[in-house]
């Protein structure tokens, strides 16, 4: 048996990305009251879009770029659809998913088989040749420490930050923030179209560097996992970190687990990550903290109310 | 002449497909699709296909074969070894429709199963990869504990160890068919335990991908997948199902159709290996040849004694072949094999 935290960190970190970013721009989005149950569409729409702008400028930054944009575009047709004409937003959510998973597989048909170009991993001067700790932290690609940048910008943003309080006020109680004179709509579509561009983002992750090749349906769920995380972390950052980082973590220990040759009940820890976050729940409940969830989430607006 | 054909022309065959993942998943769905439309360009306006992807195995398969019967398809081809039960339950409500499941072992009147020996190819994979490491360690990625899984875990260590006795694997085990991401970390885990020629029984070509970025030798599973040659695929288990859909649905149309279990191997172009790639040296390329006109010509079964299963009890004797029925409900490991199978 050869597992080692100098063999799991790594690993740990770059499949906890995509999850980690889609999760991000999810309670960004929650946190301004809306609820977009379009992750998993987005995030497919960002595999392909990216993988499409990496193959053809040969530039992985390019093809991140693509990503973001392409999750950010099909947001945006959520926000049109929920924010303008007042769709209810679980369907509208759950149609940009069925619409995203559809739409990528059109997109890809002439995407598939092929080579993405390679991302680098970076190497840190003085820091990526430490002992352990080099080899552990600090040879990944630029995407793992833009997903931790992001998550502690984030952070401050809600936490520090006067755009970030008003972000938090339309979603705790949008016709207060109305009154106050605060653009509810505005504010929610840019908070969506964050939200999409992140998810574009985990996609193309997933599409460029961890598998990397584009493959229909190649989220696999990842998208409502990045739900289930915004609500594991009661829609704080820093928990959503320590979330991702279980969900991916569980899911590499026991691959690696089995290729060690160590027998473990696979089910048993495949479903741990949602026996956890149940438990969470519950705990939370029962706490009476639950009301972390932003006051007028899923609500529709409009000024005339 | 022109009245029976203008009559056929009018009635097409309905040929349905159901197909577990995308039809362009570069594997498995992918090739059962391609033998559809070699079927389509056979037999031209005499047949119509109808094909359904992506259908979870469940209640959705039942669903969709059950509107496959009631639009009038006259046969209905279910590609995965897990619609077995759907098929049984749907085939029961239509006998005018005809069944056919793909690696399954259950019949009916008009509920037939067909599958490939893909454990002959695994024969030639595991020689190939016995030989290849030099780690001494080759890893297997697993969908689903089912018979035709555990078969080729065992062919594959089996031949494996004939050429290479200090040789172990590492099996993980996935729940899944289709999972790119997962398949691509189980990839990873298996070359961070030392690991360096990997067999694939999953779907996507994500393992070769990783392989191609992270070091170690795969193989094509279910397709060539040649755009990965030569390194890391050093060779491929091909199915070939074409021709033997173009029997069932002329059987069809003769009005000839009899349920079977057919089980075809490499021998007869069901399961077809692929070019060994230059990264294989001459005599590994020499001794997988060997394995497989062993085969070919019969002189050979994969699973011949003498062999133990995994805890050590006697199965087969010297020199003894193990019949069909045992192969088909297969489910332990042979002697060597480490780890349990999940339930």
């Amino acid at each position: 048996m050869d597992i080692s935290l100098i063999n799991l960190i790594p690993l740990l970190m770059a499949a906890s990305t995509p999850i980690l970013l889609a999760g991000l721009g999810e309670l960004v989005v929650e946190k301004s009251g809306v609820l977009n149950l379009g992750v998993e569409g987005m995030m497919i729409t960002g595999a392909i879009t990216g993988f499409m702008a990496a193959v053809s400028t040969g530039s992985p930054a390019l093809g991140f770029l693509g990503g973001a944009a392409g999750g950010a575009v099909l947001a945006l047709v959520f926000g049109v659809l929920t924010q303008g004409l007042m769709s209810n937003q679980v369907a509208t959510g759950l149609a940009l998913t069925l619409f995203g998973l559809g739409l990528s597989a059109l997109l890809g048909q002439s995407f598939t088989g092929l080579k993405p170009p390679h991302t680098p991993d970076l190497h840190l001067p003085v820091l990526s040749d430490l002992p352990v700790i080099g080899p552990m932290l600090f040879r990944h690609d630029a995407m793992v420490y833009l997903s931790l940048v992001a998550l502690v910008a984030v952070w401050a943003f809600l936490r520090h930050s006067r755009p970030g309080l008003i972000l938090r006020a339309v979603g705790e109680n949008h016709a207060a923030a109305h009154a106050l004179g605060y653009r509810v709509t505005r504010i929610r579509l840019l908070a969506i179209v964050f939200g999409g561009a992140m998810a574009g983002l985990g996609g193309a992750y997933l599409s460029l560097v961890r598998v990397p090749q584009w493959t229909e349906g190649m989220t696999a769920g990842a998208g409502w996992i990045a739900l289930a995380l915004v609500v594991f972390a009661a829609w704080r950052p820093v928990p959503l970190l320590i979330g991702a980082y279980l969900f991916g973590g569980i899911t590499v220990l026991q691959l690696n687990m089995q290729a060690a040759g160590v027998n473990v009940p696979v089910e048993l820890l495949s479903m741990s990550p949602y026996l956890v976050t149940i438990l969470v729940l519950v705990v939370m409940s029962a706490l009476g903290a639950a009301a972390g969830a932003p006051g007028s989430l899923g609500r529709a607006f409009h000024a005339s109310r | 002449m022109a009245a029976a054909t203008g009559a056929l022309a009018a009635d097409p065959v309905k040929v349905g497909f159901v197909y577990v993942g995308p039809v362009n998943d570069g594997g498995w769905s992918q090739h059962h699709h391609e033998a559809a439309m070699t079927l389509k360009e056979h037999f031209g306006d005499q047949v119509e296909l109808i094909e359904q992807e992506s259908v979870p195995e469940g209640p959705d398969a039942e669903r969709v074969m059950t509107q496959m019967a009631l639009t009038g398809a006259d046969i209905v081809f279910a590609t995965s070894f897990g619609y077995m039960d759907q098929v049984e339950s749907v085939a029961a409500k239509f006998p005018n429709v005809k069944f056919e499941h793909a690696t399954g072992f259950k019949s009916g009147p008009n509920f037939a199963n067909y599958s490939a020996r893909f454990y002959e190819g695994r024969a030639v994979m595991g020689t190939i990869a016995g030989m290849m490491t030099e780690s001494n360690k080759i890893g297997y990625l697993a969908s689903f504990p089912i018979p035709e899984v555990i078969r080729g875990i065992n062919s594959s260590f089996i031949h494996a160890q004939k050429v290479n006795p200090d040789v172990e694997i590492r099996v993980v085990w996935l729940n899944t068919w289709y999972d790119p991401a997962k398949e691509a970390d189980a990839t990873q885990a298996l070359l961070e335990q030392g690991v360096d020629v990997i067999l694939a029984h999953t779907d996507s070509t994500a393992p070769l991908a990783t392989m191609e970025k992270s070091g170690g030798y795969g193989f094509g599973q279910a397709a060539d997948m040649a755009q990965y040659a030569p390194e890391p695929r050093l060779s491929s288990i091909i199915d070939d199902w074409a021709p033997y859909y173009e029997e069932r649905v002329q059987a069809v149309m003769d009005g000839t159709w009899e349920t079977a279990a057919t089980w075809s191997g490499i021998k007869d172009g069901m399961v077809g290996i692929g070019d060994f790639s230059d990264a294989m040296p001459d005599e590994v390329k020499a001794k997988a040849q060997e394995v497989m006109d062993g085969i070919v010509d019969g002189s050979y079964h994969p699973f011949t004694g003498p062999l133990n299963k995994q805890d050590g009890t006697p199965w087969l004797a010297e020199g003894e072949i193990a019949d069909d029925g045992t192969l088909a409900g297969m489910d332990f490991y042979v002697e060597g094999v480490t780890g349990d199978i999940p339930n």
